[in-house]
């Protein structure tokens, strides 16, 4: 072993208060052991992300964290609330945690104005003025603004997708959970969505990425979460991860998405 | 043309618009296009032609040419041959509001005014308010107070003497307007986590949708009583709009399901990822866009049903169908069918039409913007 590797095994994550706390979490779909024994700790203001090839249960992984997936075994601890199947709990959680999926999901029936504040206003109780007027400030952070009375329907992909960002951004999360949020963009779109993920990543804001794009890992990241097969292979800084891959699965992987 | 029309590979854009070729525009290539482009298709617009030509002057003949005019007496009707608009005149009274006390009767008129300005204000989406139910309490109210009366110097009129226009609209307004609420829940509820209310909800529909309407008619007028205790009397009237609730929201819940199914998990997923109660993420996210989806077959139903409504007649209520049979059972107007049936067909059919009508409306006004 050199020295570099040893260095990288030995580095323990996370080194703040931890946010996200999942224990031996198991997950079966039918048959098909999709998670095996995740152990995942995720500090506040961390920037995780997690790749791997397709089928390794990294978008089933992020997606029991806000109980959109049901796990069968182990524990998920989420801002202090255990994911059980208590309901109340469950909707506290997701409450906390924003999340932006591969095919946006907007309310199509629905103006970018109102997918930004129905949420606010219903889940958070805010008057209808206070919510717009948040909307409009994250609608402008992520330069869509004056798109704000058009249908979703009417939006390029890349603003879709932005929309979405500053829709769950509306209900101020303390974490965000990106499902490949660029995966259905047309390339000269991918762009824009990451250029918002970056500014959000430079507020600290807690951010796990499932995303195969390799240079948003390498700039933002804290840290990269190899998986393979339900498993968390291998997780190291982004410097580590790429220049000093421990398991073969890993270099292999990295070979097969960096050298083409 | 000029030898500079292109430049390169660069278009300049300088060759004049021409007009097409005369044999591709004008009537004659519009008749060629629609009407004879195949052989076949060109025998069938002779063969149509001809069949109008041979229908439509008899049909002219009897409704206008020869028609008597109102005041024919029916004798001289039956002798001249031709449509007896008297039938219509005289009788119309009686086909519209059935036997209700004949001084009376400007009180079923307005009960179909207050219906229709109902039914018309809610049409507009602008009036799509919380205070719009309180609208059709007030107006439901109305109409109760104006058909039976009892209160405000009215005279007390039994609902047994119903009958004609205001019964129909009746039944079927009060009824769907129940009844799709009522299809809401159970849509939902066959879609539901929860298996007990699933199978509470899939037995009724299934159940329900499973046996004719006319027998549901007949089970709630003639075996629902045996299941009461002696002495109490369930109101014919109540049992018969009841049984339609009951039908029609078996029927709605199915399109309403179908609906329901063409949403995208994600729309599911969004609203639950943002933190929305099960209520919530239905009320303000799934059912707007099912229920824009399931229009043309919600439409469907309540045009169906709005015609069902005269199968109350096996029960012994006079609805439109029914006033306009007992009309012709007249001994000085028997056989004046065609004349009666056309008339009450024609009111039907503006009913049924400007439902259509609307719906087509809605369904363009609420596809418009929110395109995927």
């Amino acid at each position: 072993m050199t020295m570099a590797q040893t260095a990288g095994a030995a580095r323990t994550f996370p080194q703040g208060e931890p946010i996200i706390q999942c224990q031996g979490v198991h997950k079966w779909y039918g048959e098909f052991h999709v998670l095996k024994n995740i152990d995942l700790s995720v500090a506040k203001g961390e920037r995780i992300v997690i790749c791997g090839p397709s089928g390794s249960g990294k978008s089933t992984m992020i997606r029991c964290l806000n109980r959109l997936e049901e796990h069968q075994k182990g524990s998920i601890i989420v801002d202090g609330i255990e994911l059980t199947g208590n309901l109340k709990n469950i909707e506290l959680v997701r409450r906390e945690v924003g999340m932006v999926f591969q095919h946006f999901n907007l309310f199509p029936h629905l103006t970018v104005l109102e997918n930004c504040t129905l949420a606010p206003i219903w889940v958070r109780k805010k008057p209808k003025a206070e919510a717009e007027e948040m909307a409009m400030r994250y609608l402008k952070r992520v330069r869509i603004a004056e798109q704000a009375h058009k249908y979703p329907g009417q939006l390029s992909g890349g603003q879709q997708q932005r929309v979405a960002i500053a829709r769950s951004l509306c209900m101020s999360p303390k974490v965000m959970l990106f499902d490949e949020p660029t995966s259905a963009l047309d390339p000269e779109m991918v762009k824009e969505v990451l250029d918002v993920m970056i500014g959000l990543a430079e507020d600290g804001m807690t951010m796990l990425c499932v995303t195969h794009e390799m240079g948003f890992a390498k700039s933002v990241a804290d840290r990269v979460i190899f998986m393979d097969r339900g498993e968390i292979v291998e997780q190291n800084t982004p410097n580590e991860f790429f220049n000093h891959p421990q398991s073969d699965r890993t270099k292999l992987f990295l070979s097969q998405i960096l050298n083409h | 043309m000029t030898d500079n029309v292109h430049t390169g590979n660069i278009h300049t854009g300088s060759i004049p618009d021409e007009r097409p070729p005369s044999n591709t525009v004008g009537p004659v290539a519009w008749l060629r296009n629609n009407l004879f482009n195949t052989w076949y298709n060109a025998l069938l617009t002779i063969l149509i032609a001809w069949l109008l030509f041979k229908a439509i002057p008899p049909l002219l003949d009897w409704l206008i040419f020869s028609a008597n005019s109102f005041g024919t007496p029916p004798q001289v009707c039956r002798q001249e041959g031709g449509a007896c608009w008297t039938f219509v005149s005289e009788k119309l009274r009686f086909v519209m509001f059935g036997t209700f006390p004949y001084d009376e009767q400007w009180r079923p008129l307005v009960t179909i005014v207050i219906i229709i300005a109902l039914v018309l204000a809610s049409c507009d989406r602008r009036f799509w308010k919380p205070w719009l139910a309180l609208v059709w309490i007030a107006g439901l109210t109305a109409v109760g107070v104006l058909m039976w009366g009892g209160v405000l110097g009215l005279t007390y009129v039994e609902n047994t003497l119903w009958g004609g226009l205001p019964l129909t609209l009746m039944l079927s307004v009060v009824g769907l307007s129940v009844a799709f609420p009522a299809s809401v829940l159970l849509a939902l509820g066959r879609r539901s986590q929860l298996p007990a209310i699933r199978v509470i909800s899939v037995t009724y529909i299934e159940l329900i949708r499973g046996v004719p309407l006319i027998s549901l008619l007949f089970m709630a007028s003639v075996m629902f009583p045996l299941f009461l205790p002696t002495g109490v009397n369930f109101d014919k009237l109540l049992r018969a709009q009841i049984a339609f609730i009951m039908f029609a929201a078996a029927y709605m819940a199915e399109a309403i399901r179908g609906g329901l199914q063409a949403i995208p998990k994600g729309q599911y997923e969004a609203a639950d990822a943002l933190g929305l109660n099960y209520w919530q993420a239905m009320g303000k996210i799934i059912l707007p866009q099912a229920l824009a989806i399931s229009i043309p077959p919600l439409v469907n139903t309540f045009i169906s049903f709005f015609k069902d409504t005269s199968l109350v007649i096996i029960i012994g209520l006079y609805d439109l169908l029914g006033t306009a049979k007992a009309a012709l059972s007249d001994p000085a107007w028997r056989g004046f069918y065609r004349e009666a049936y056309l008339f009450i067909g024609v009111i039907y059919w503006v009913f049924c039409y400007s439902m259509s009508k609307y719906s087509q409306k809605l369904e363009r006004d609420l596809r418009r913007g929110h395109r995927r």
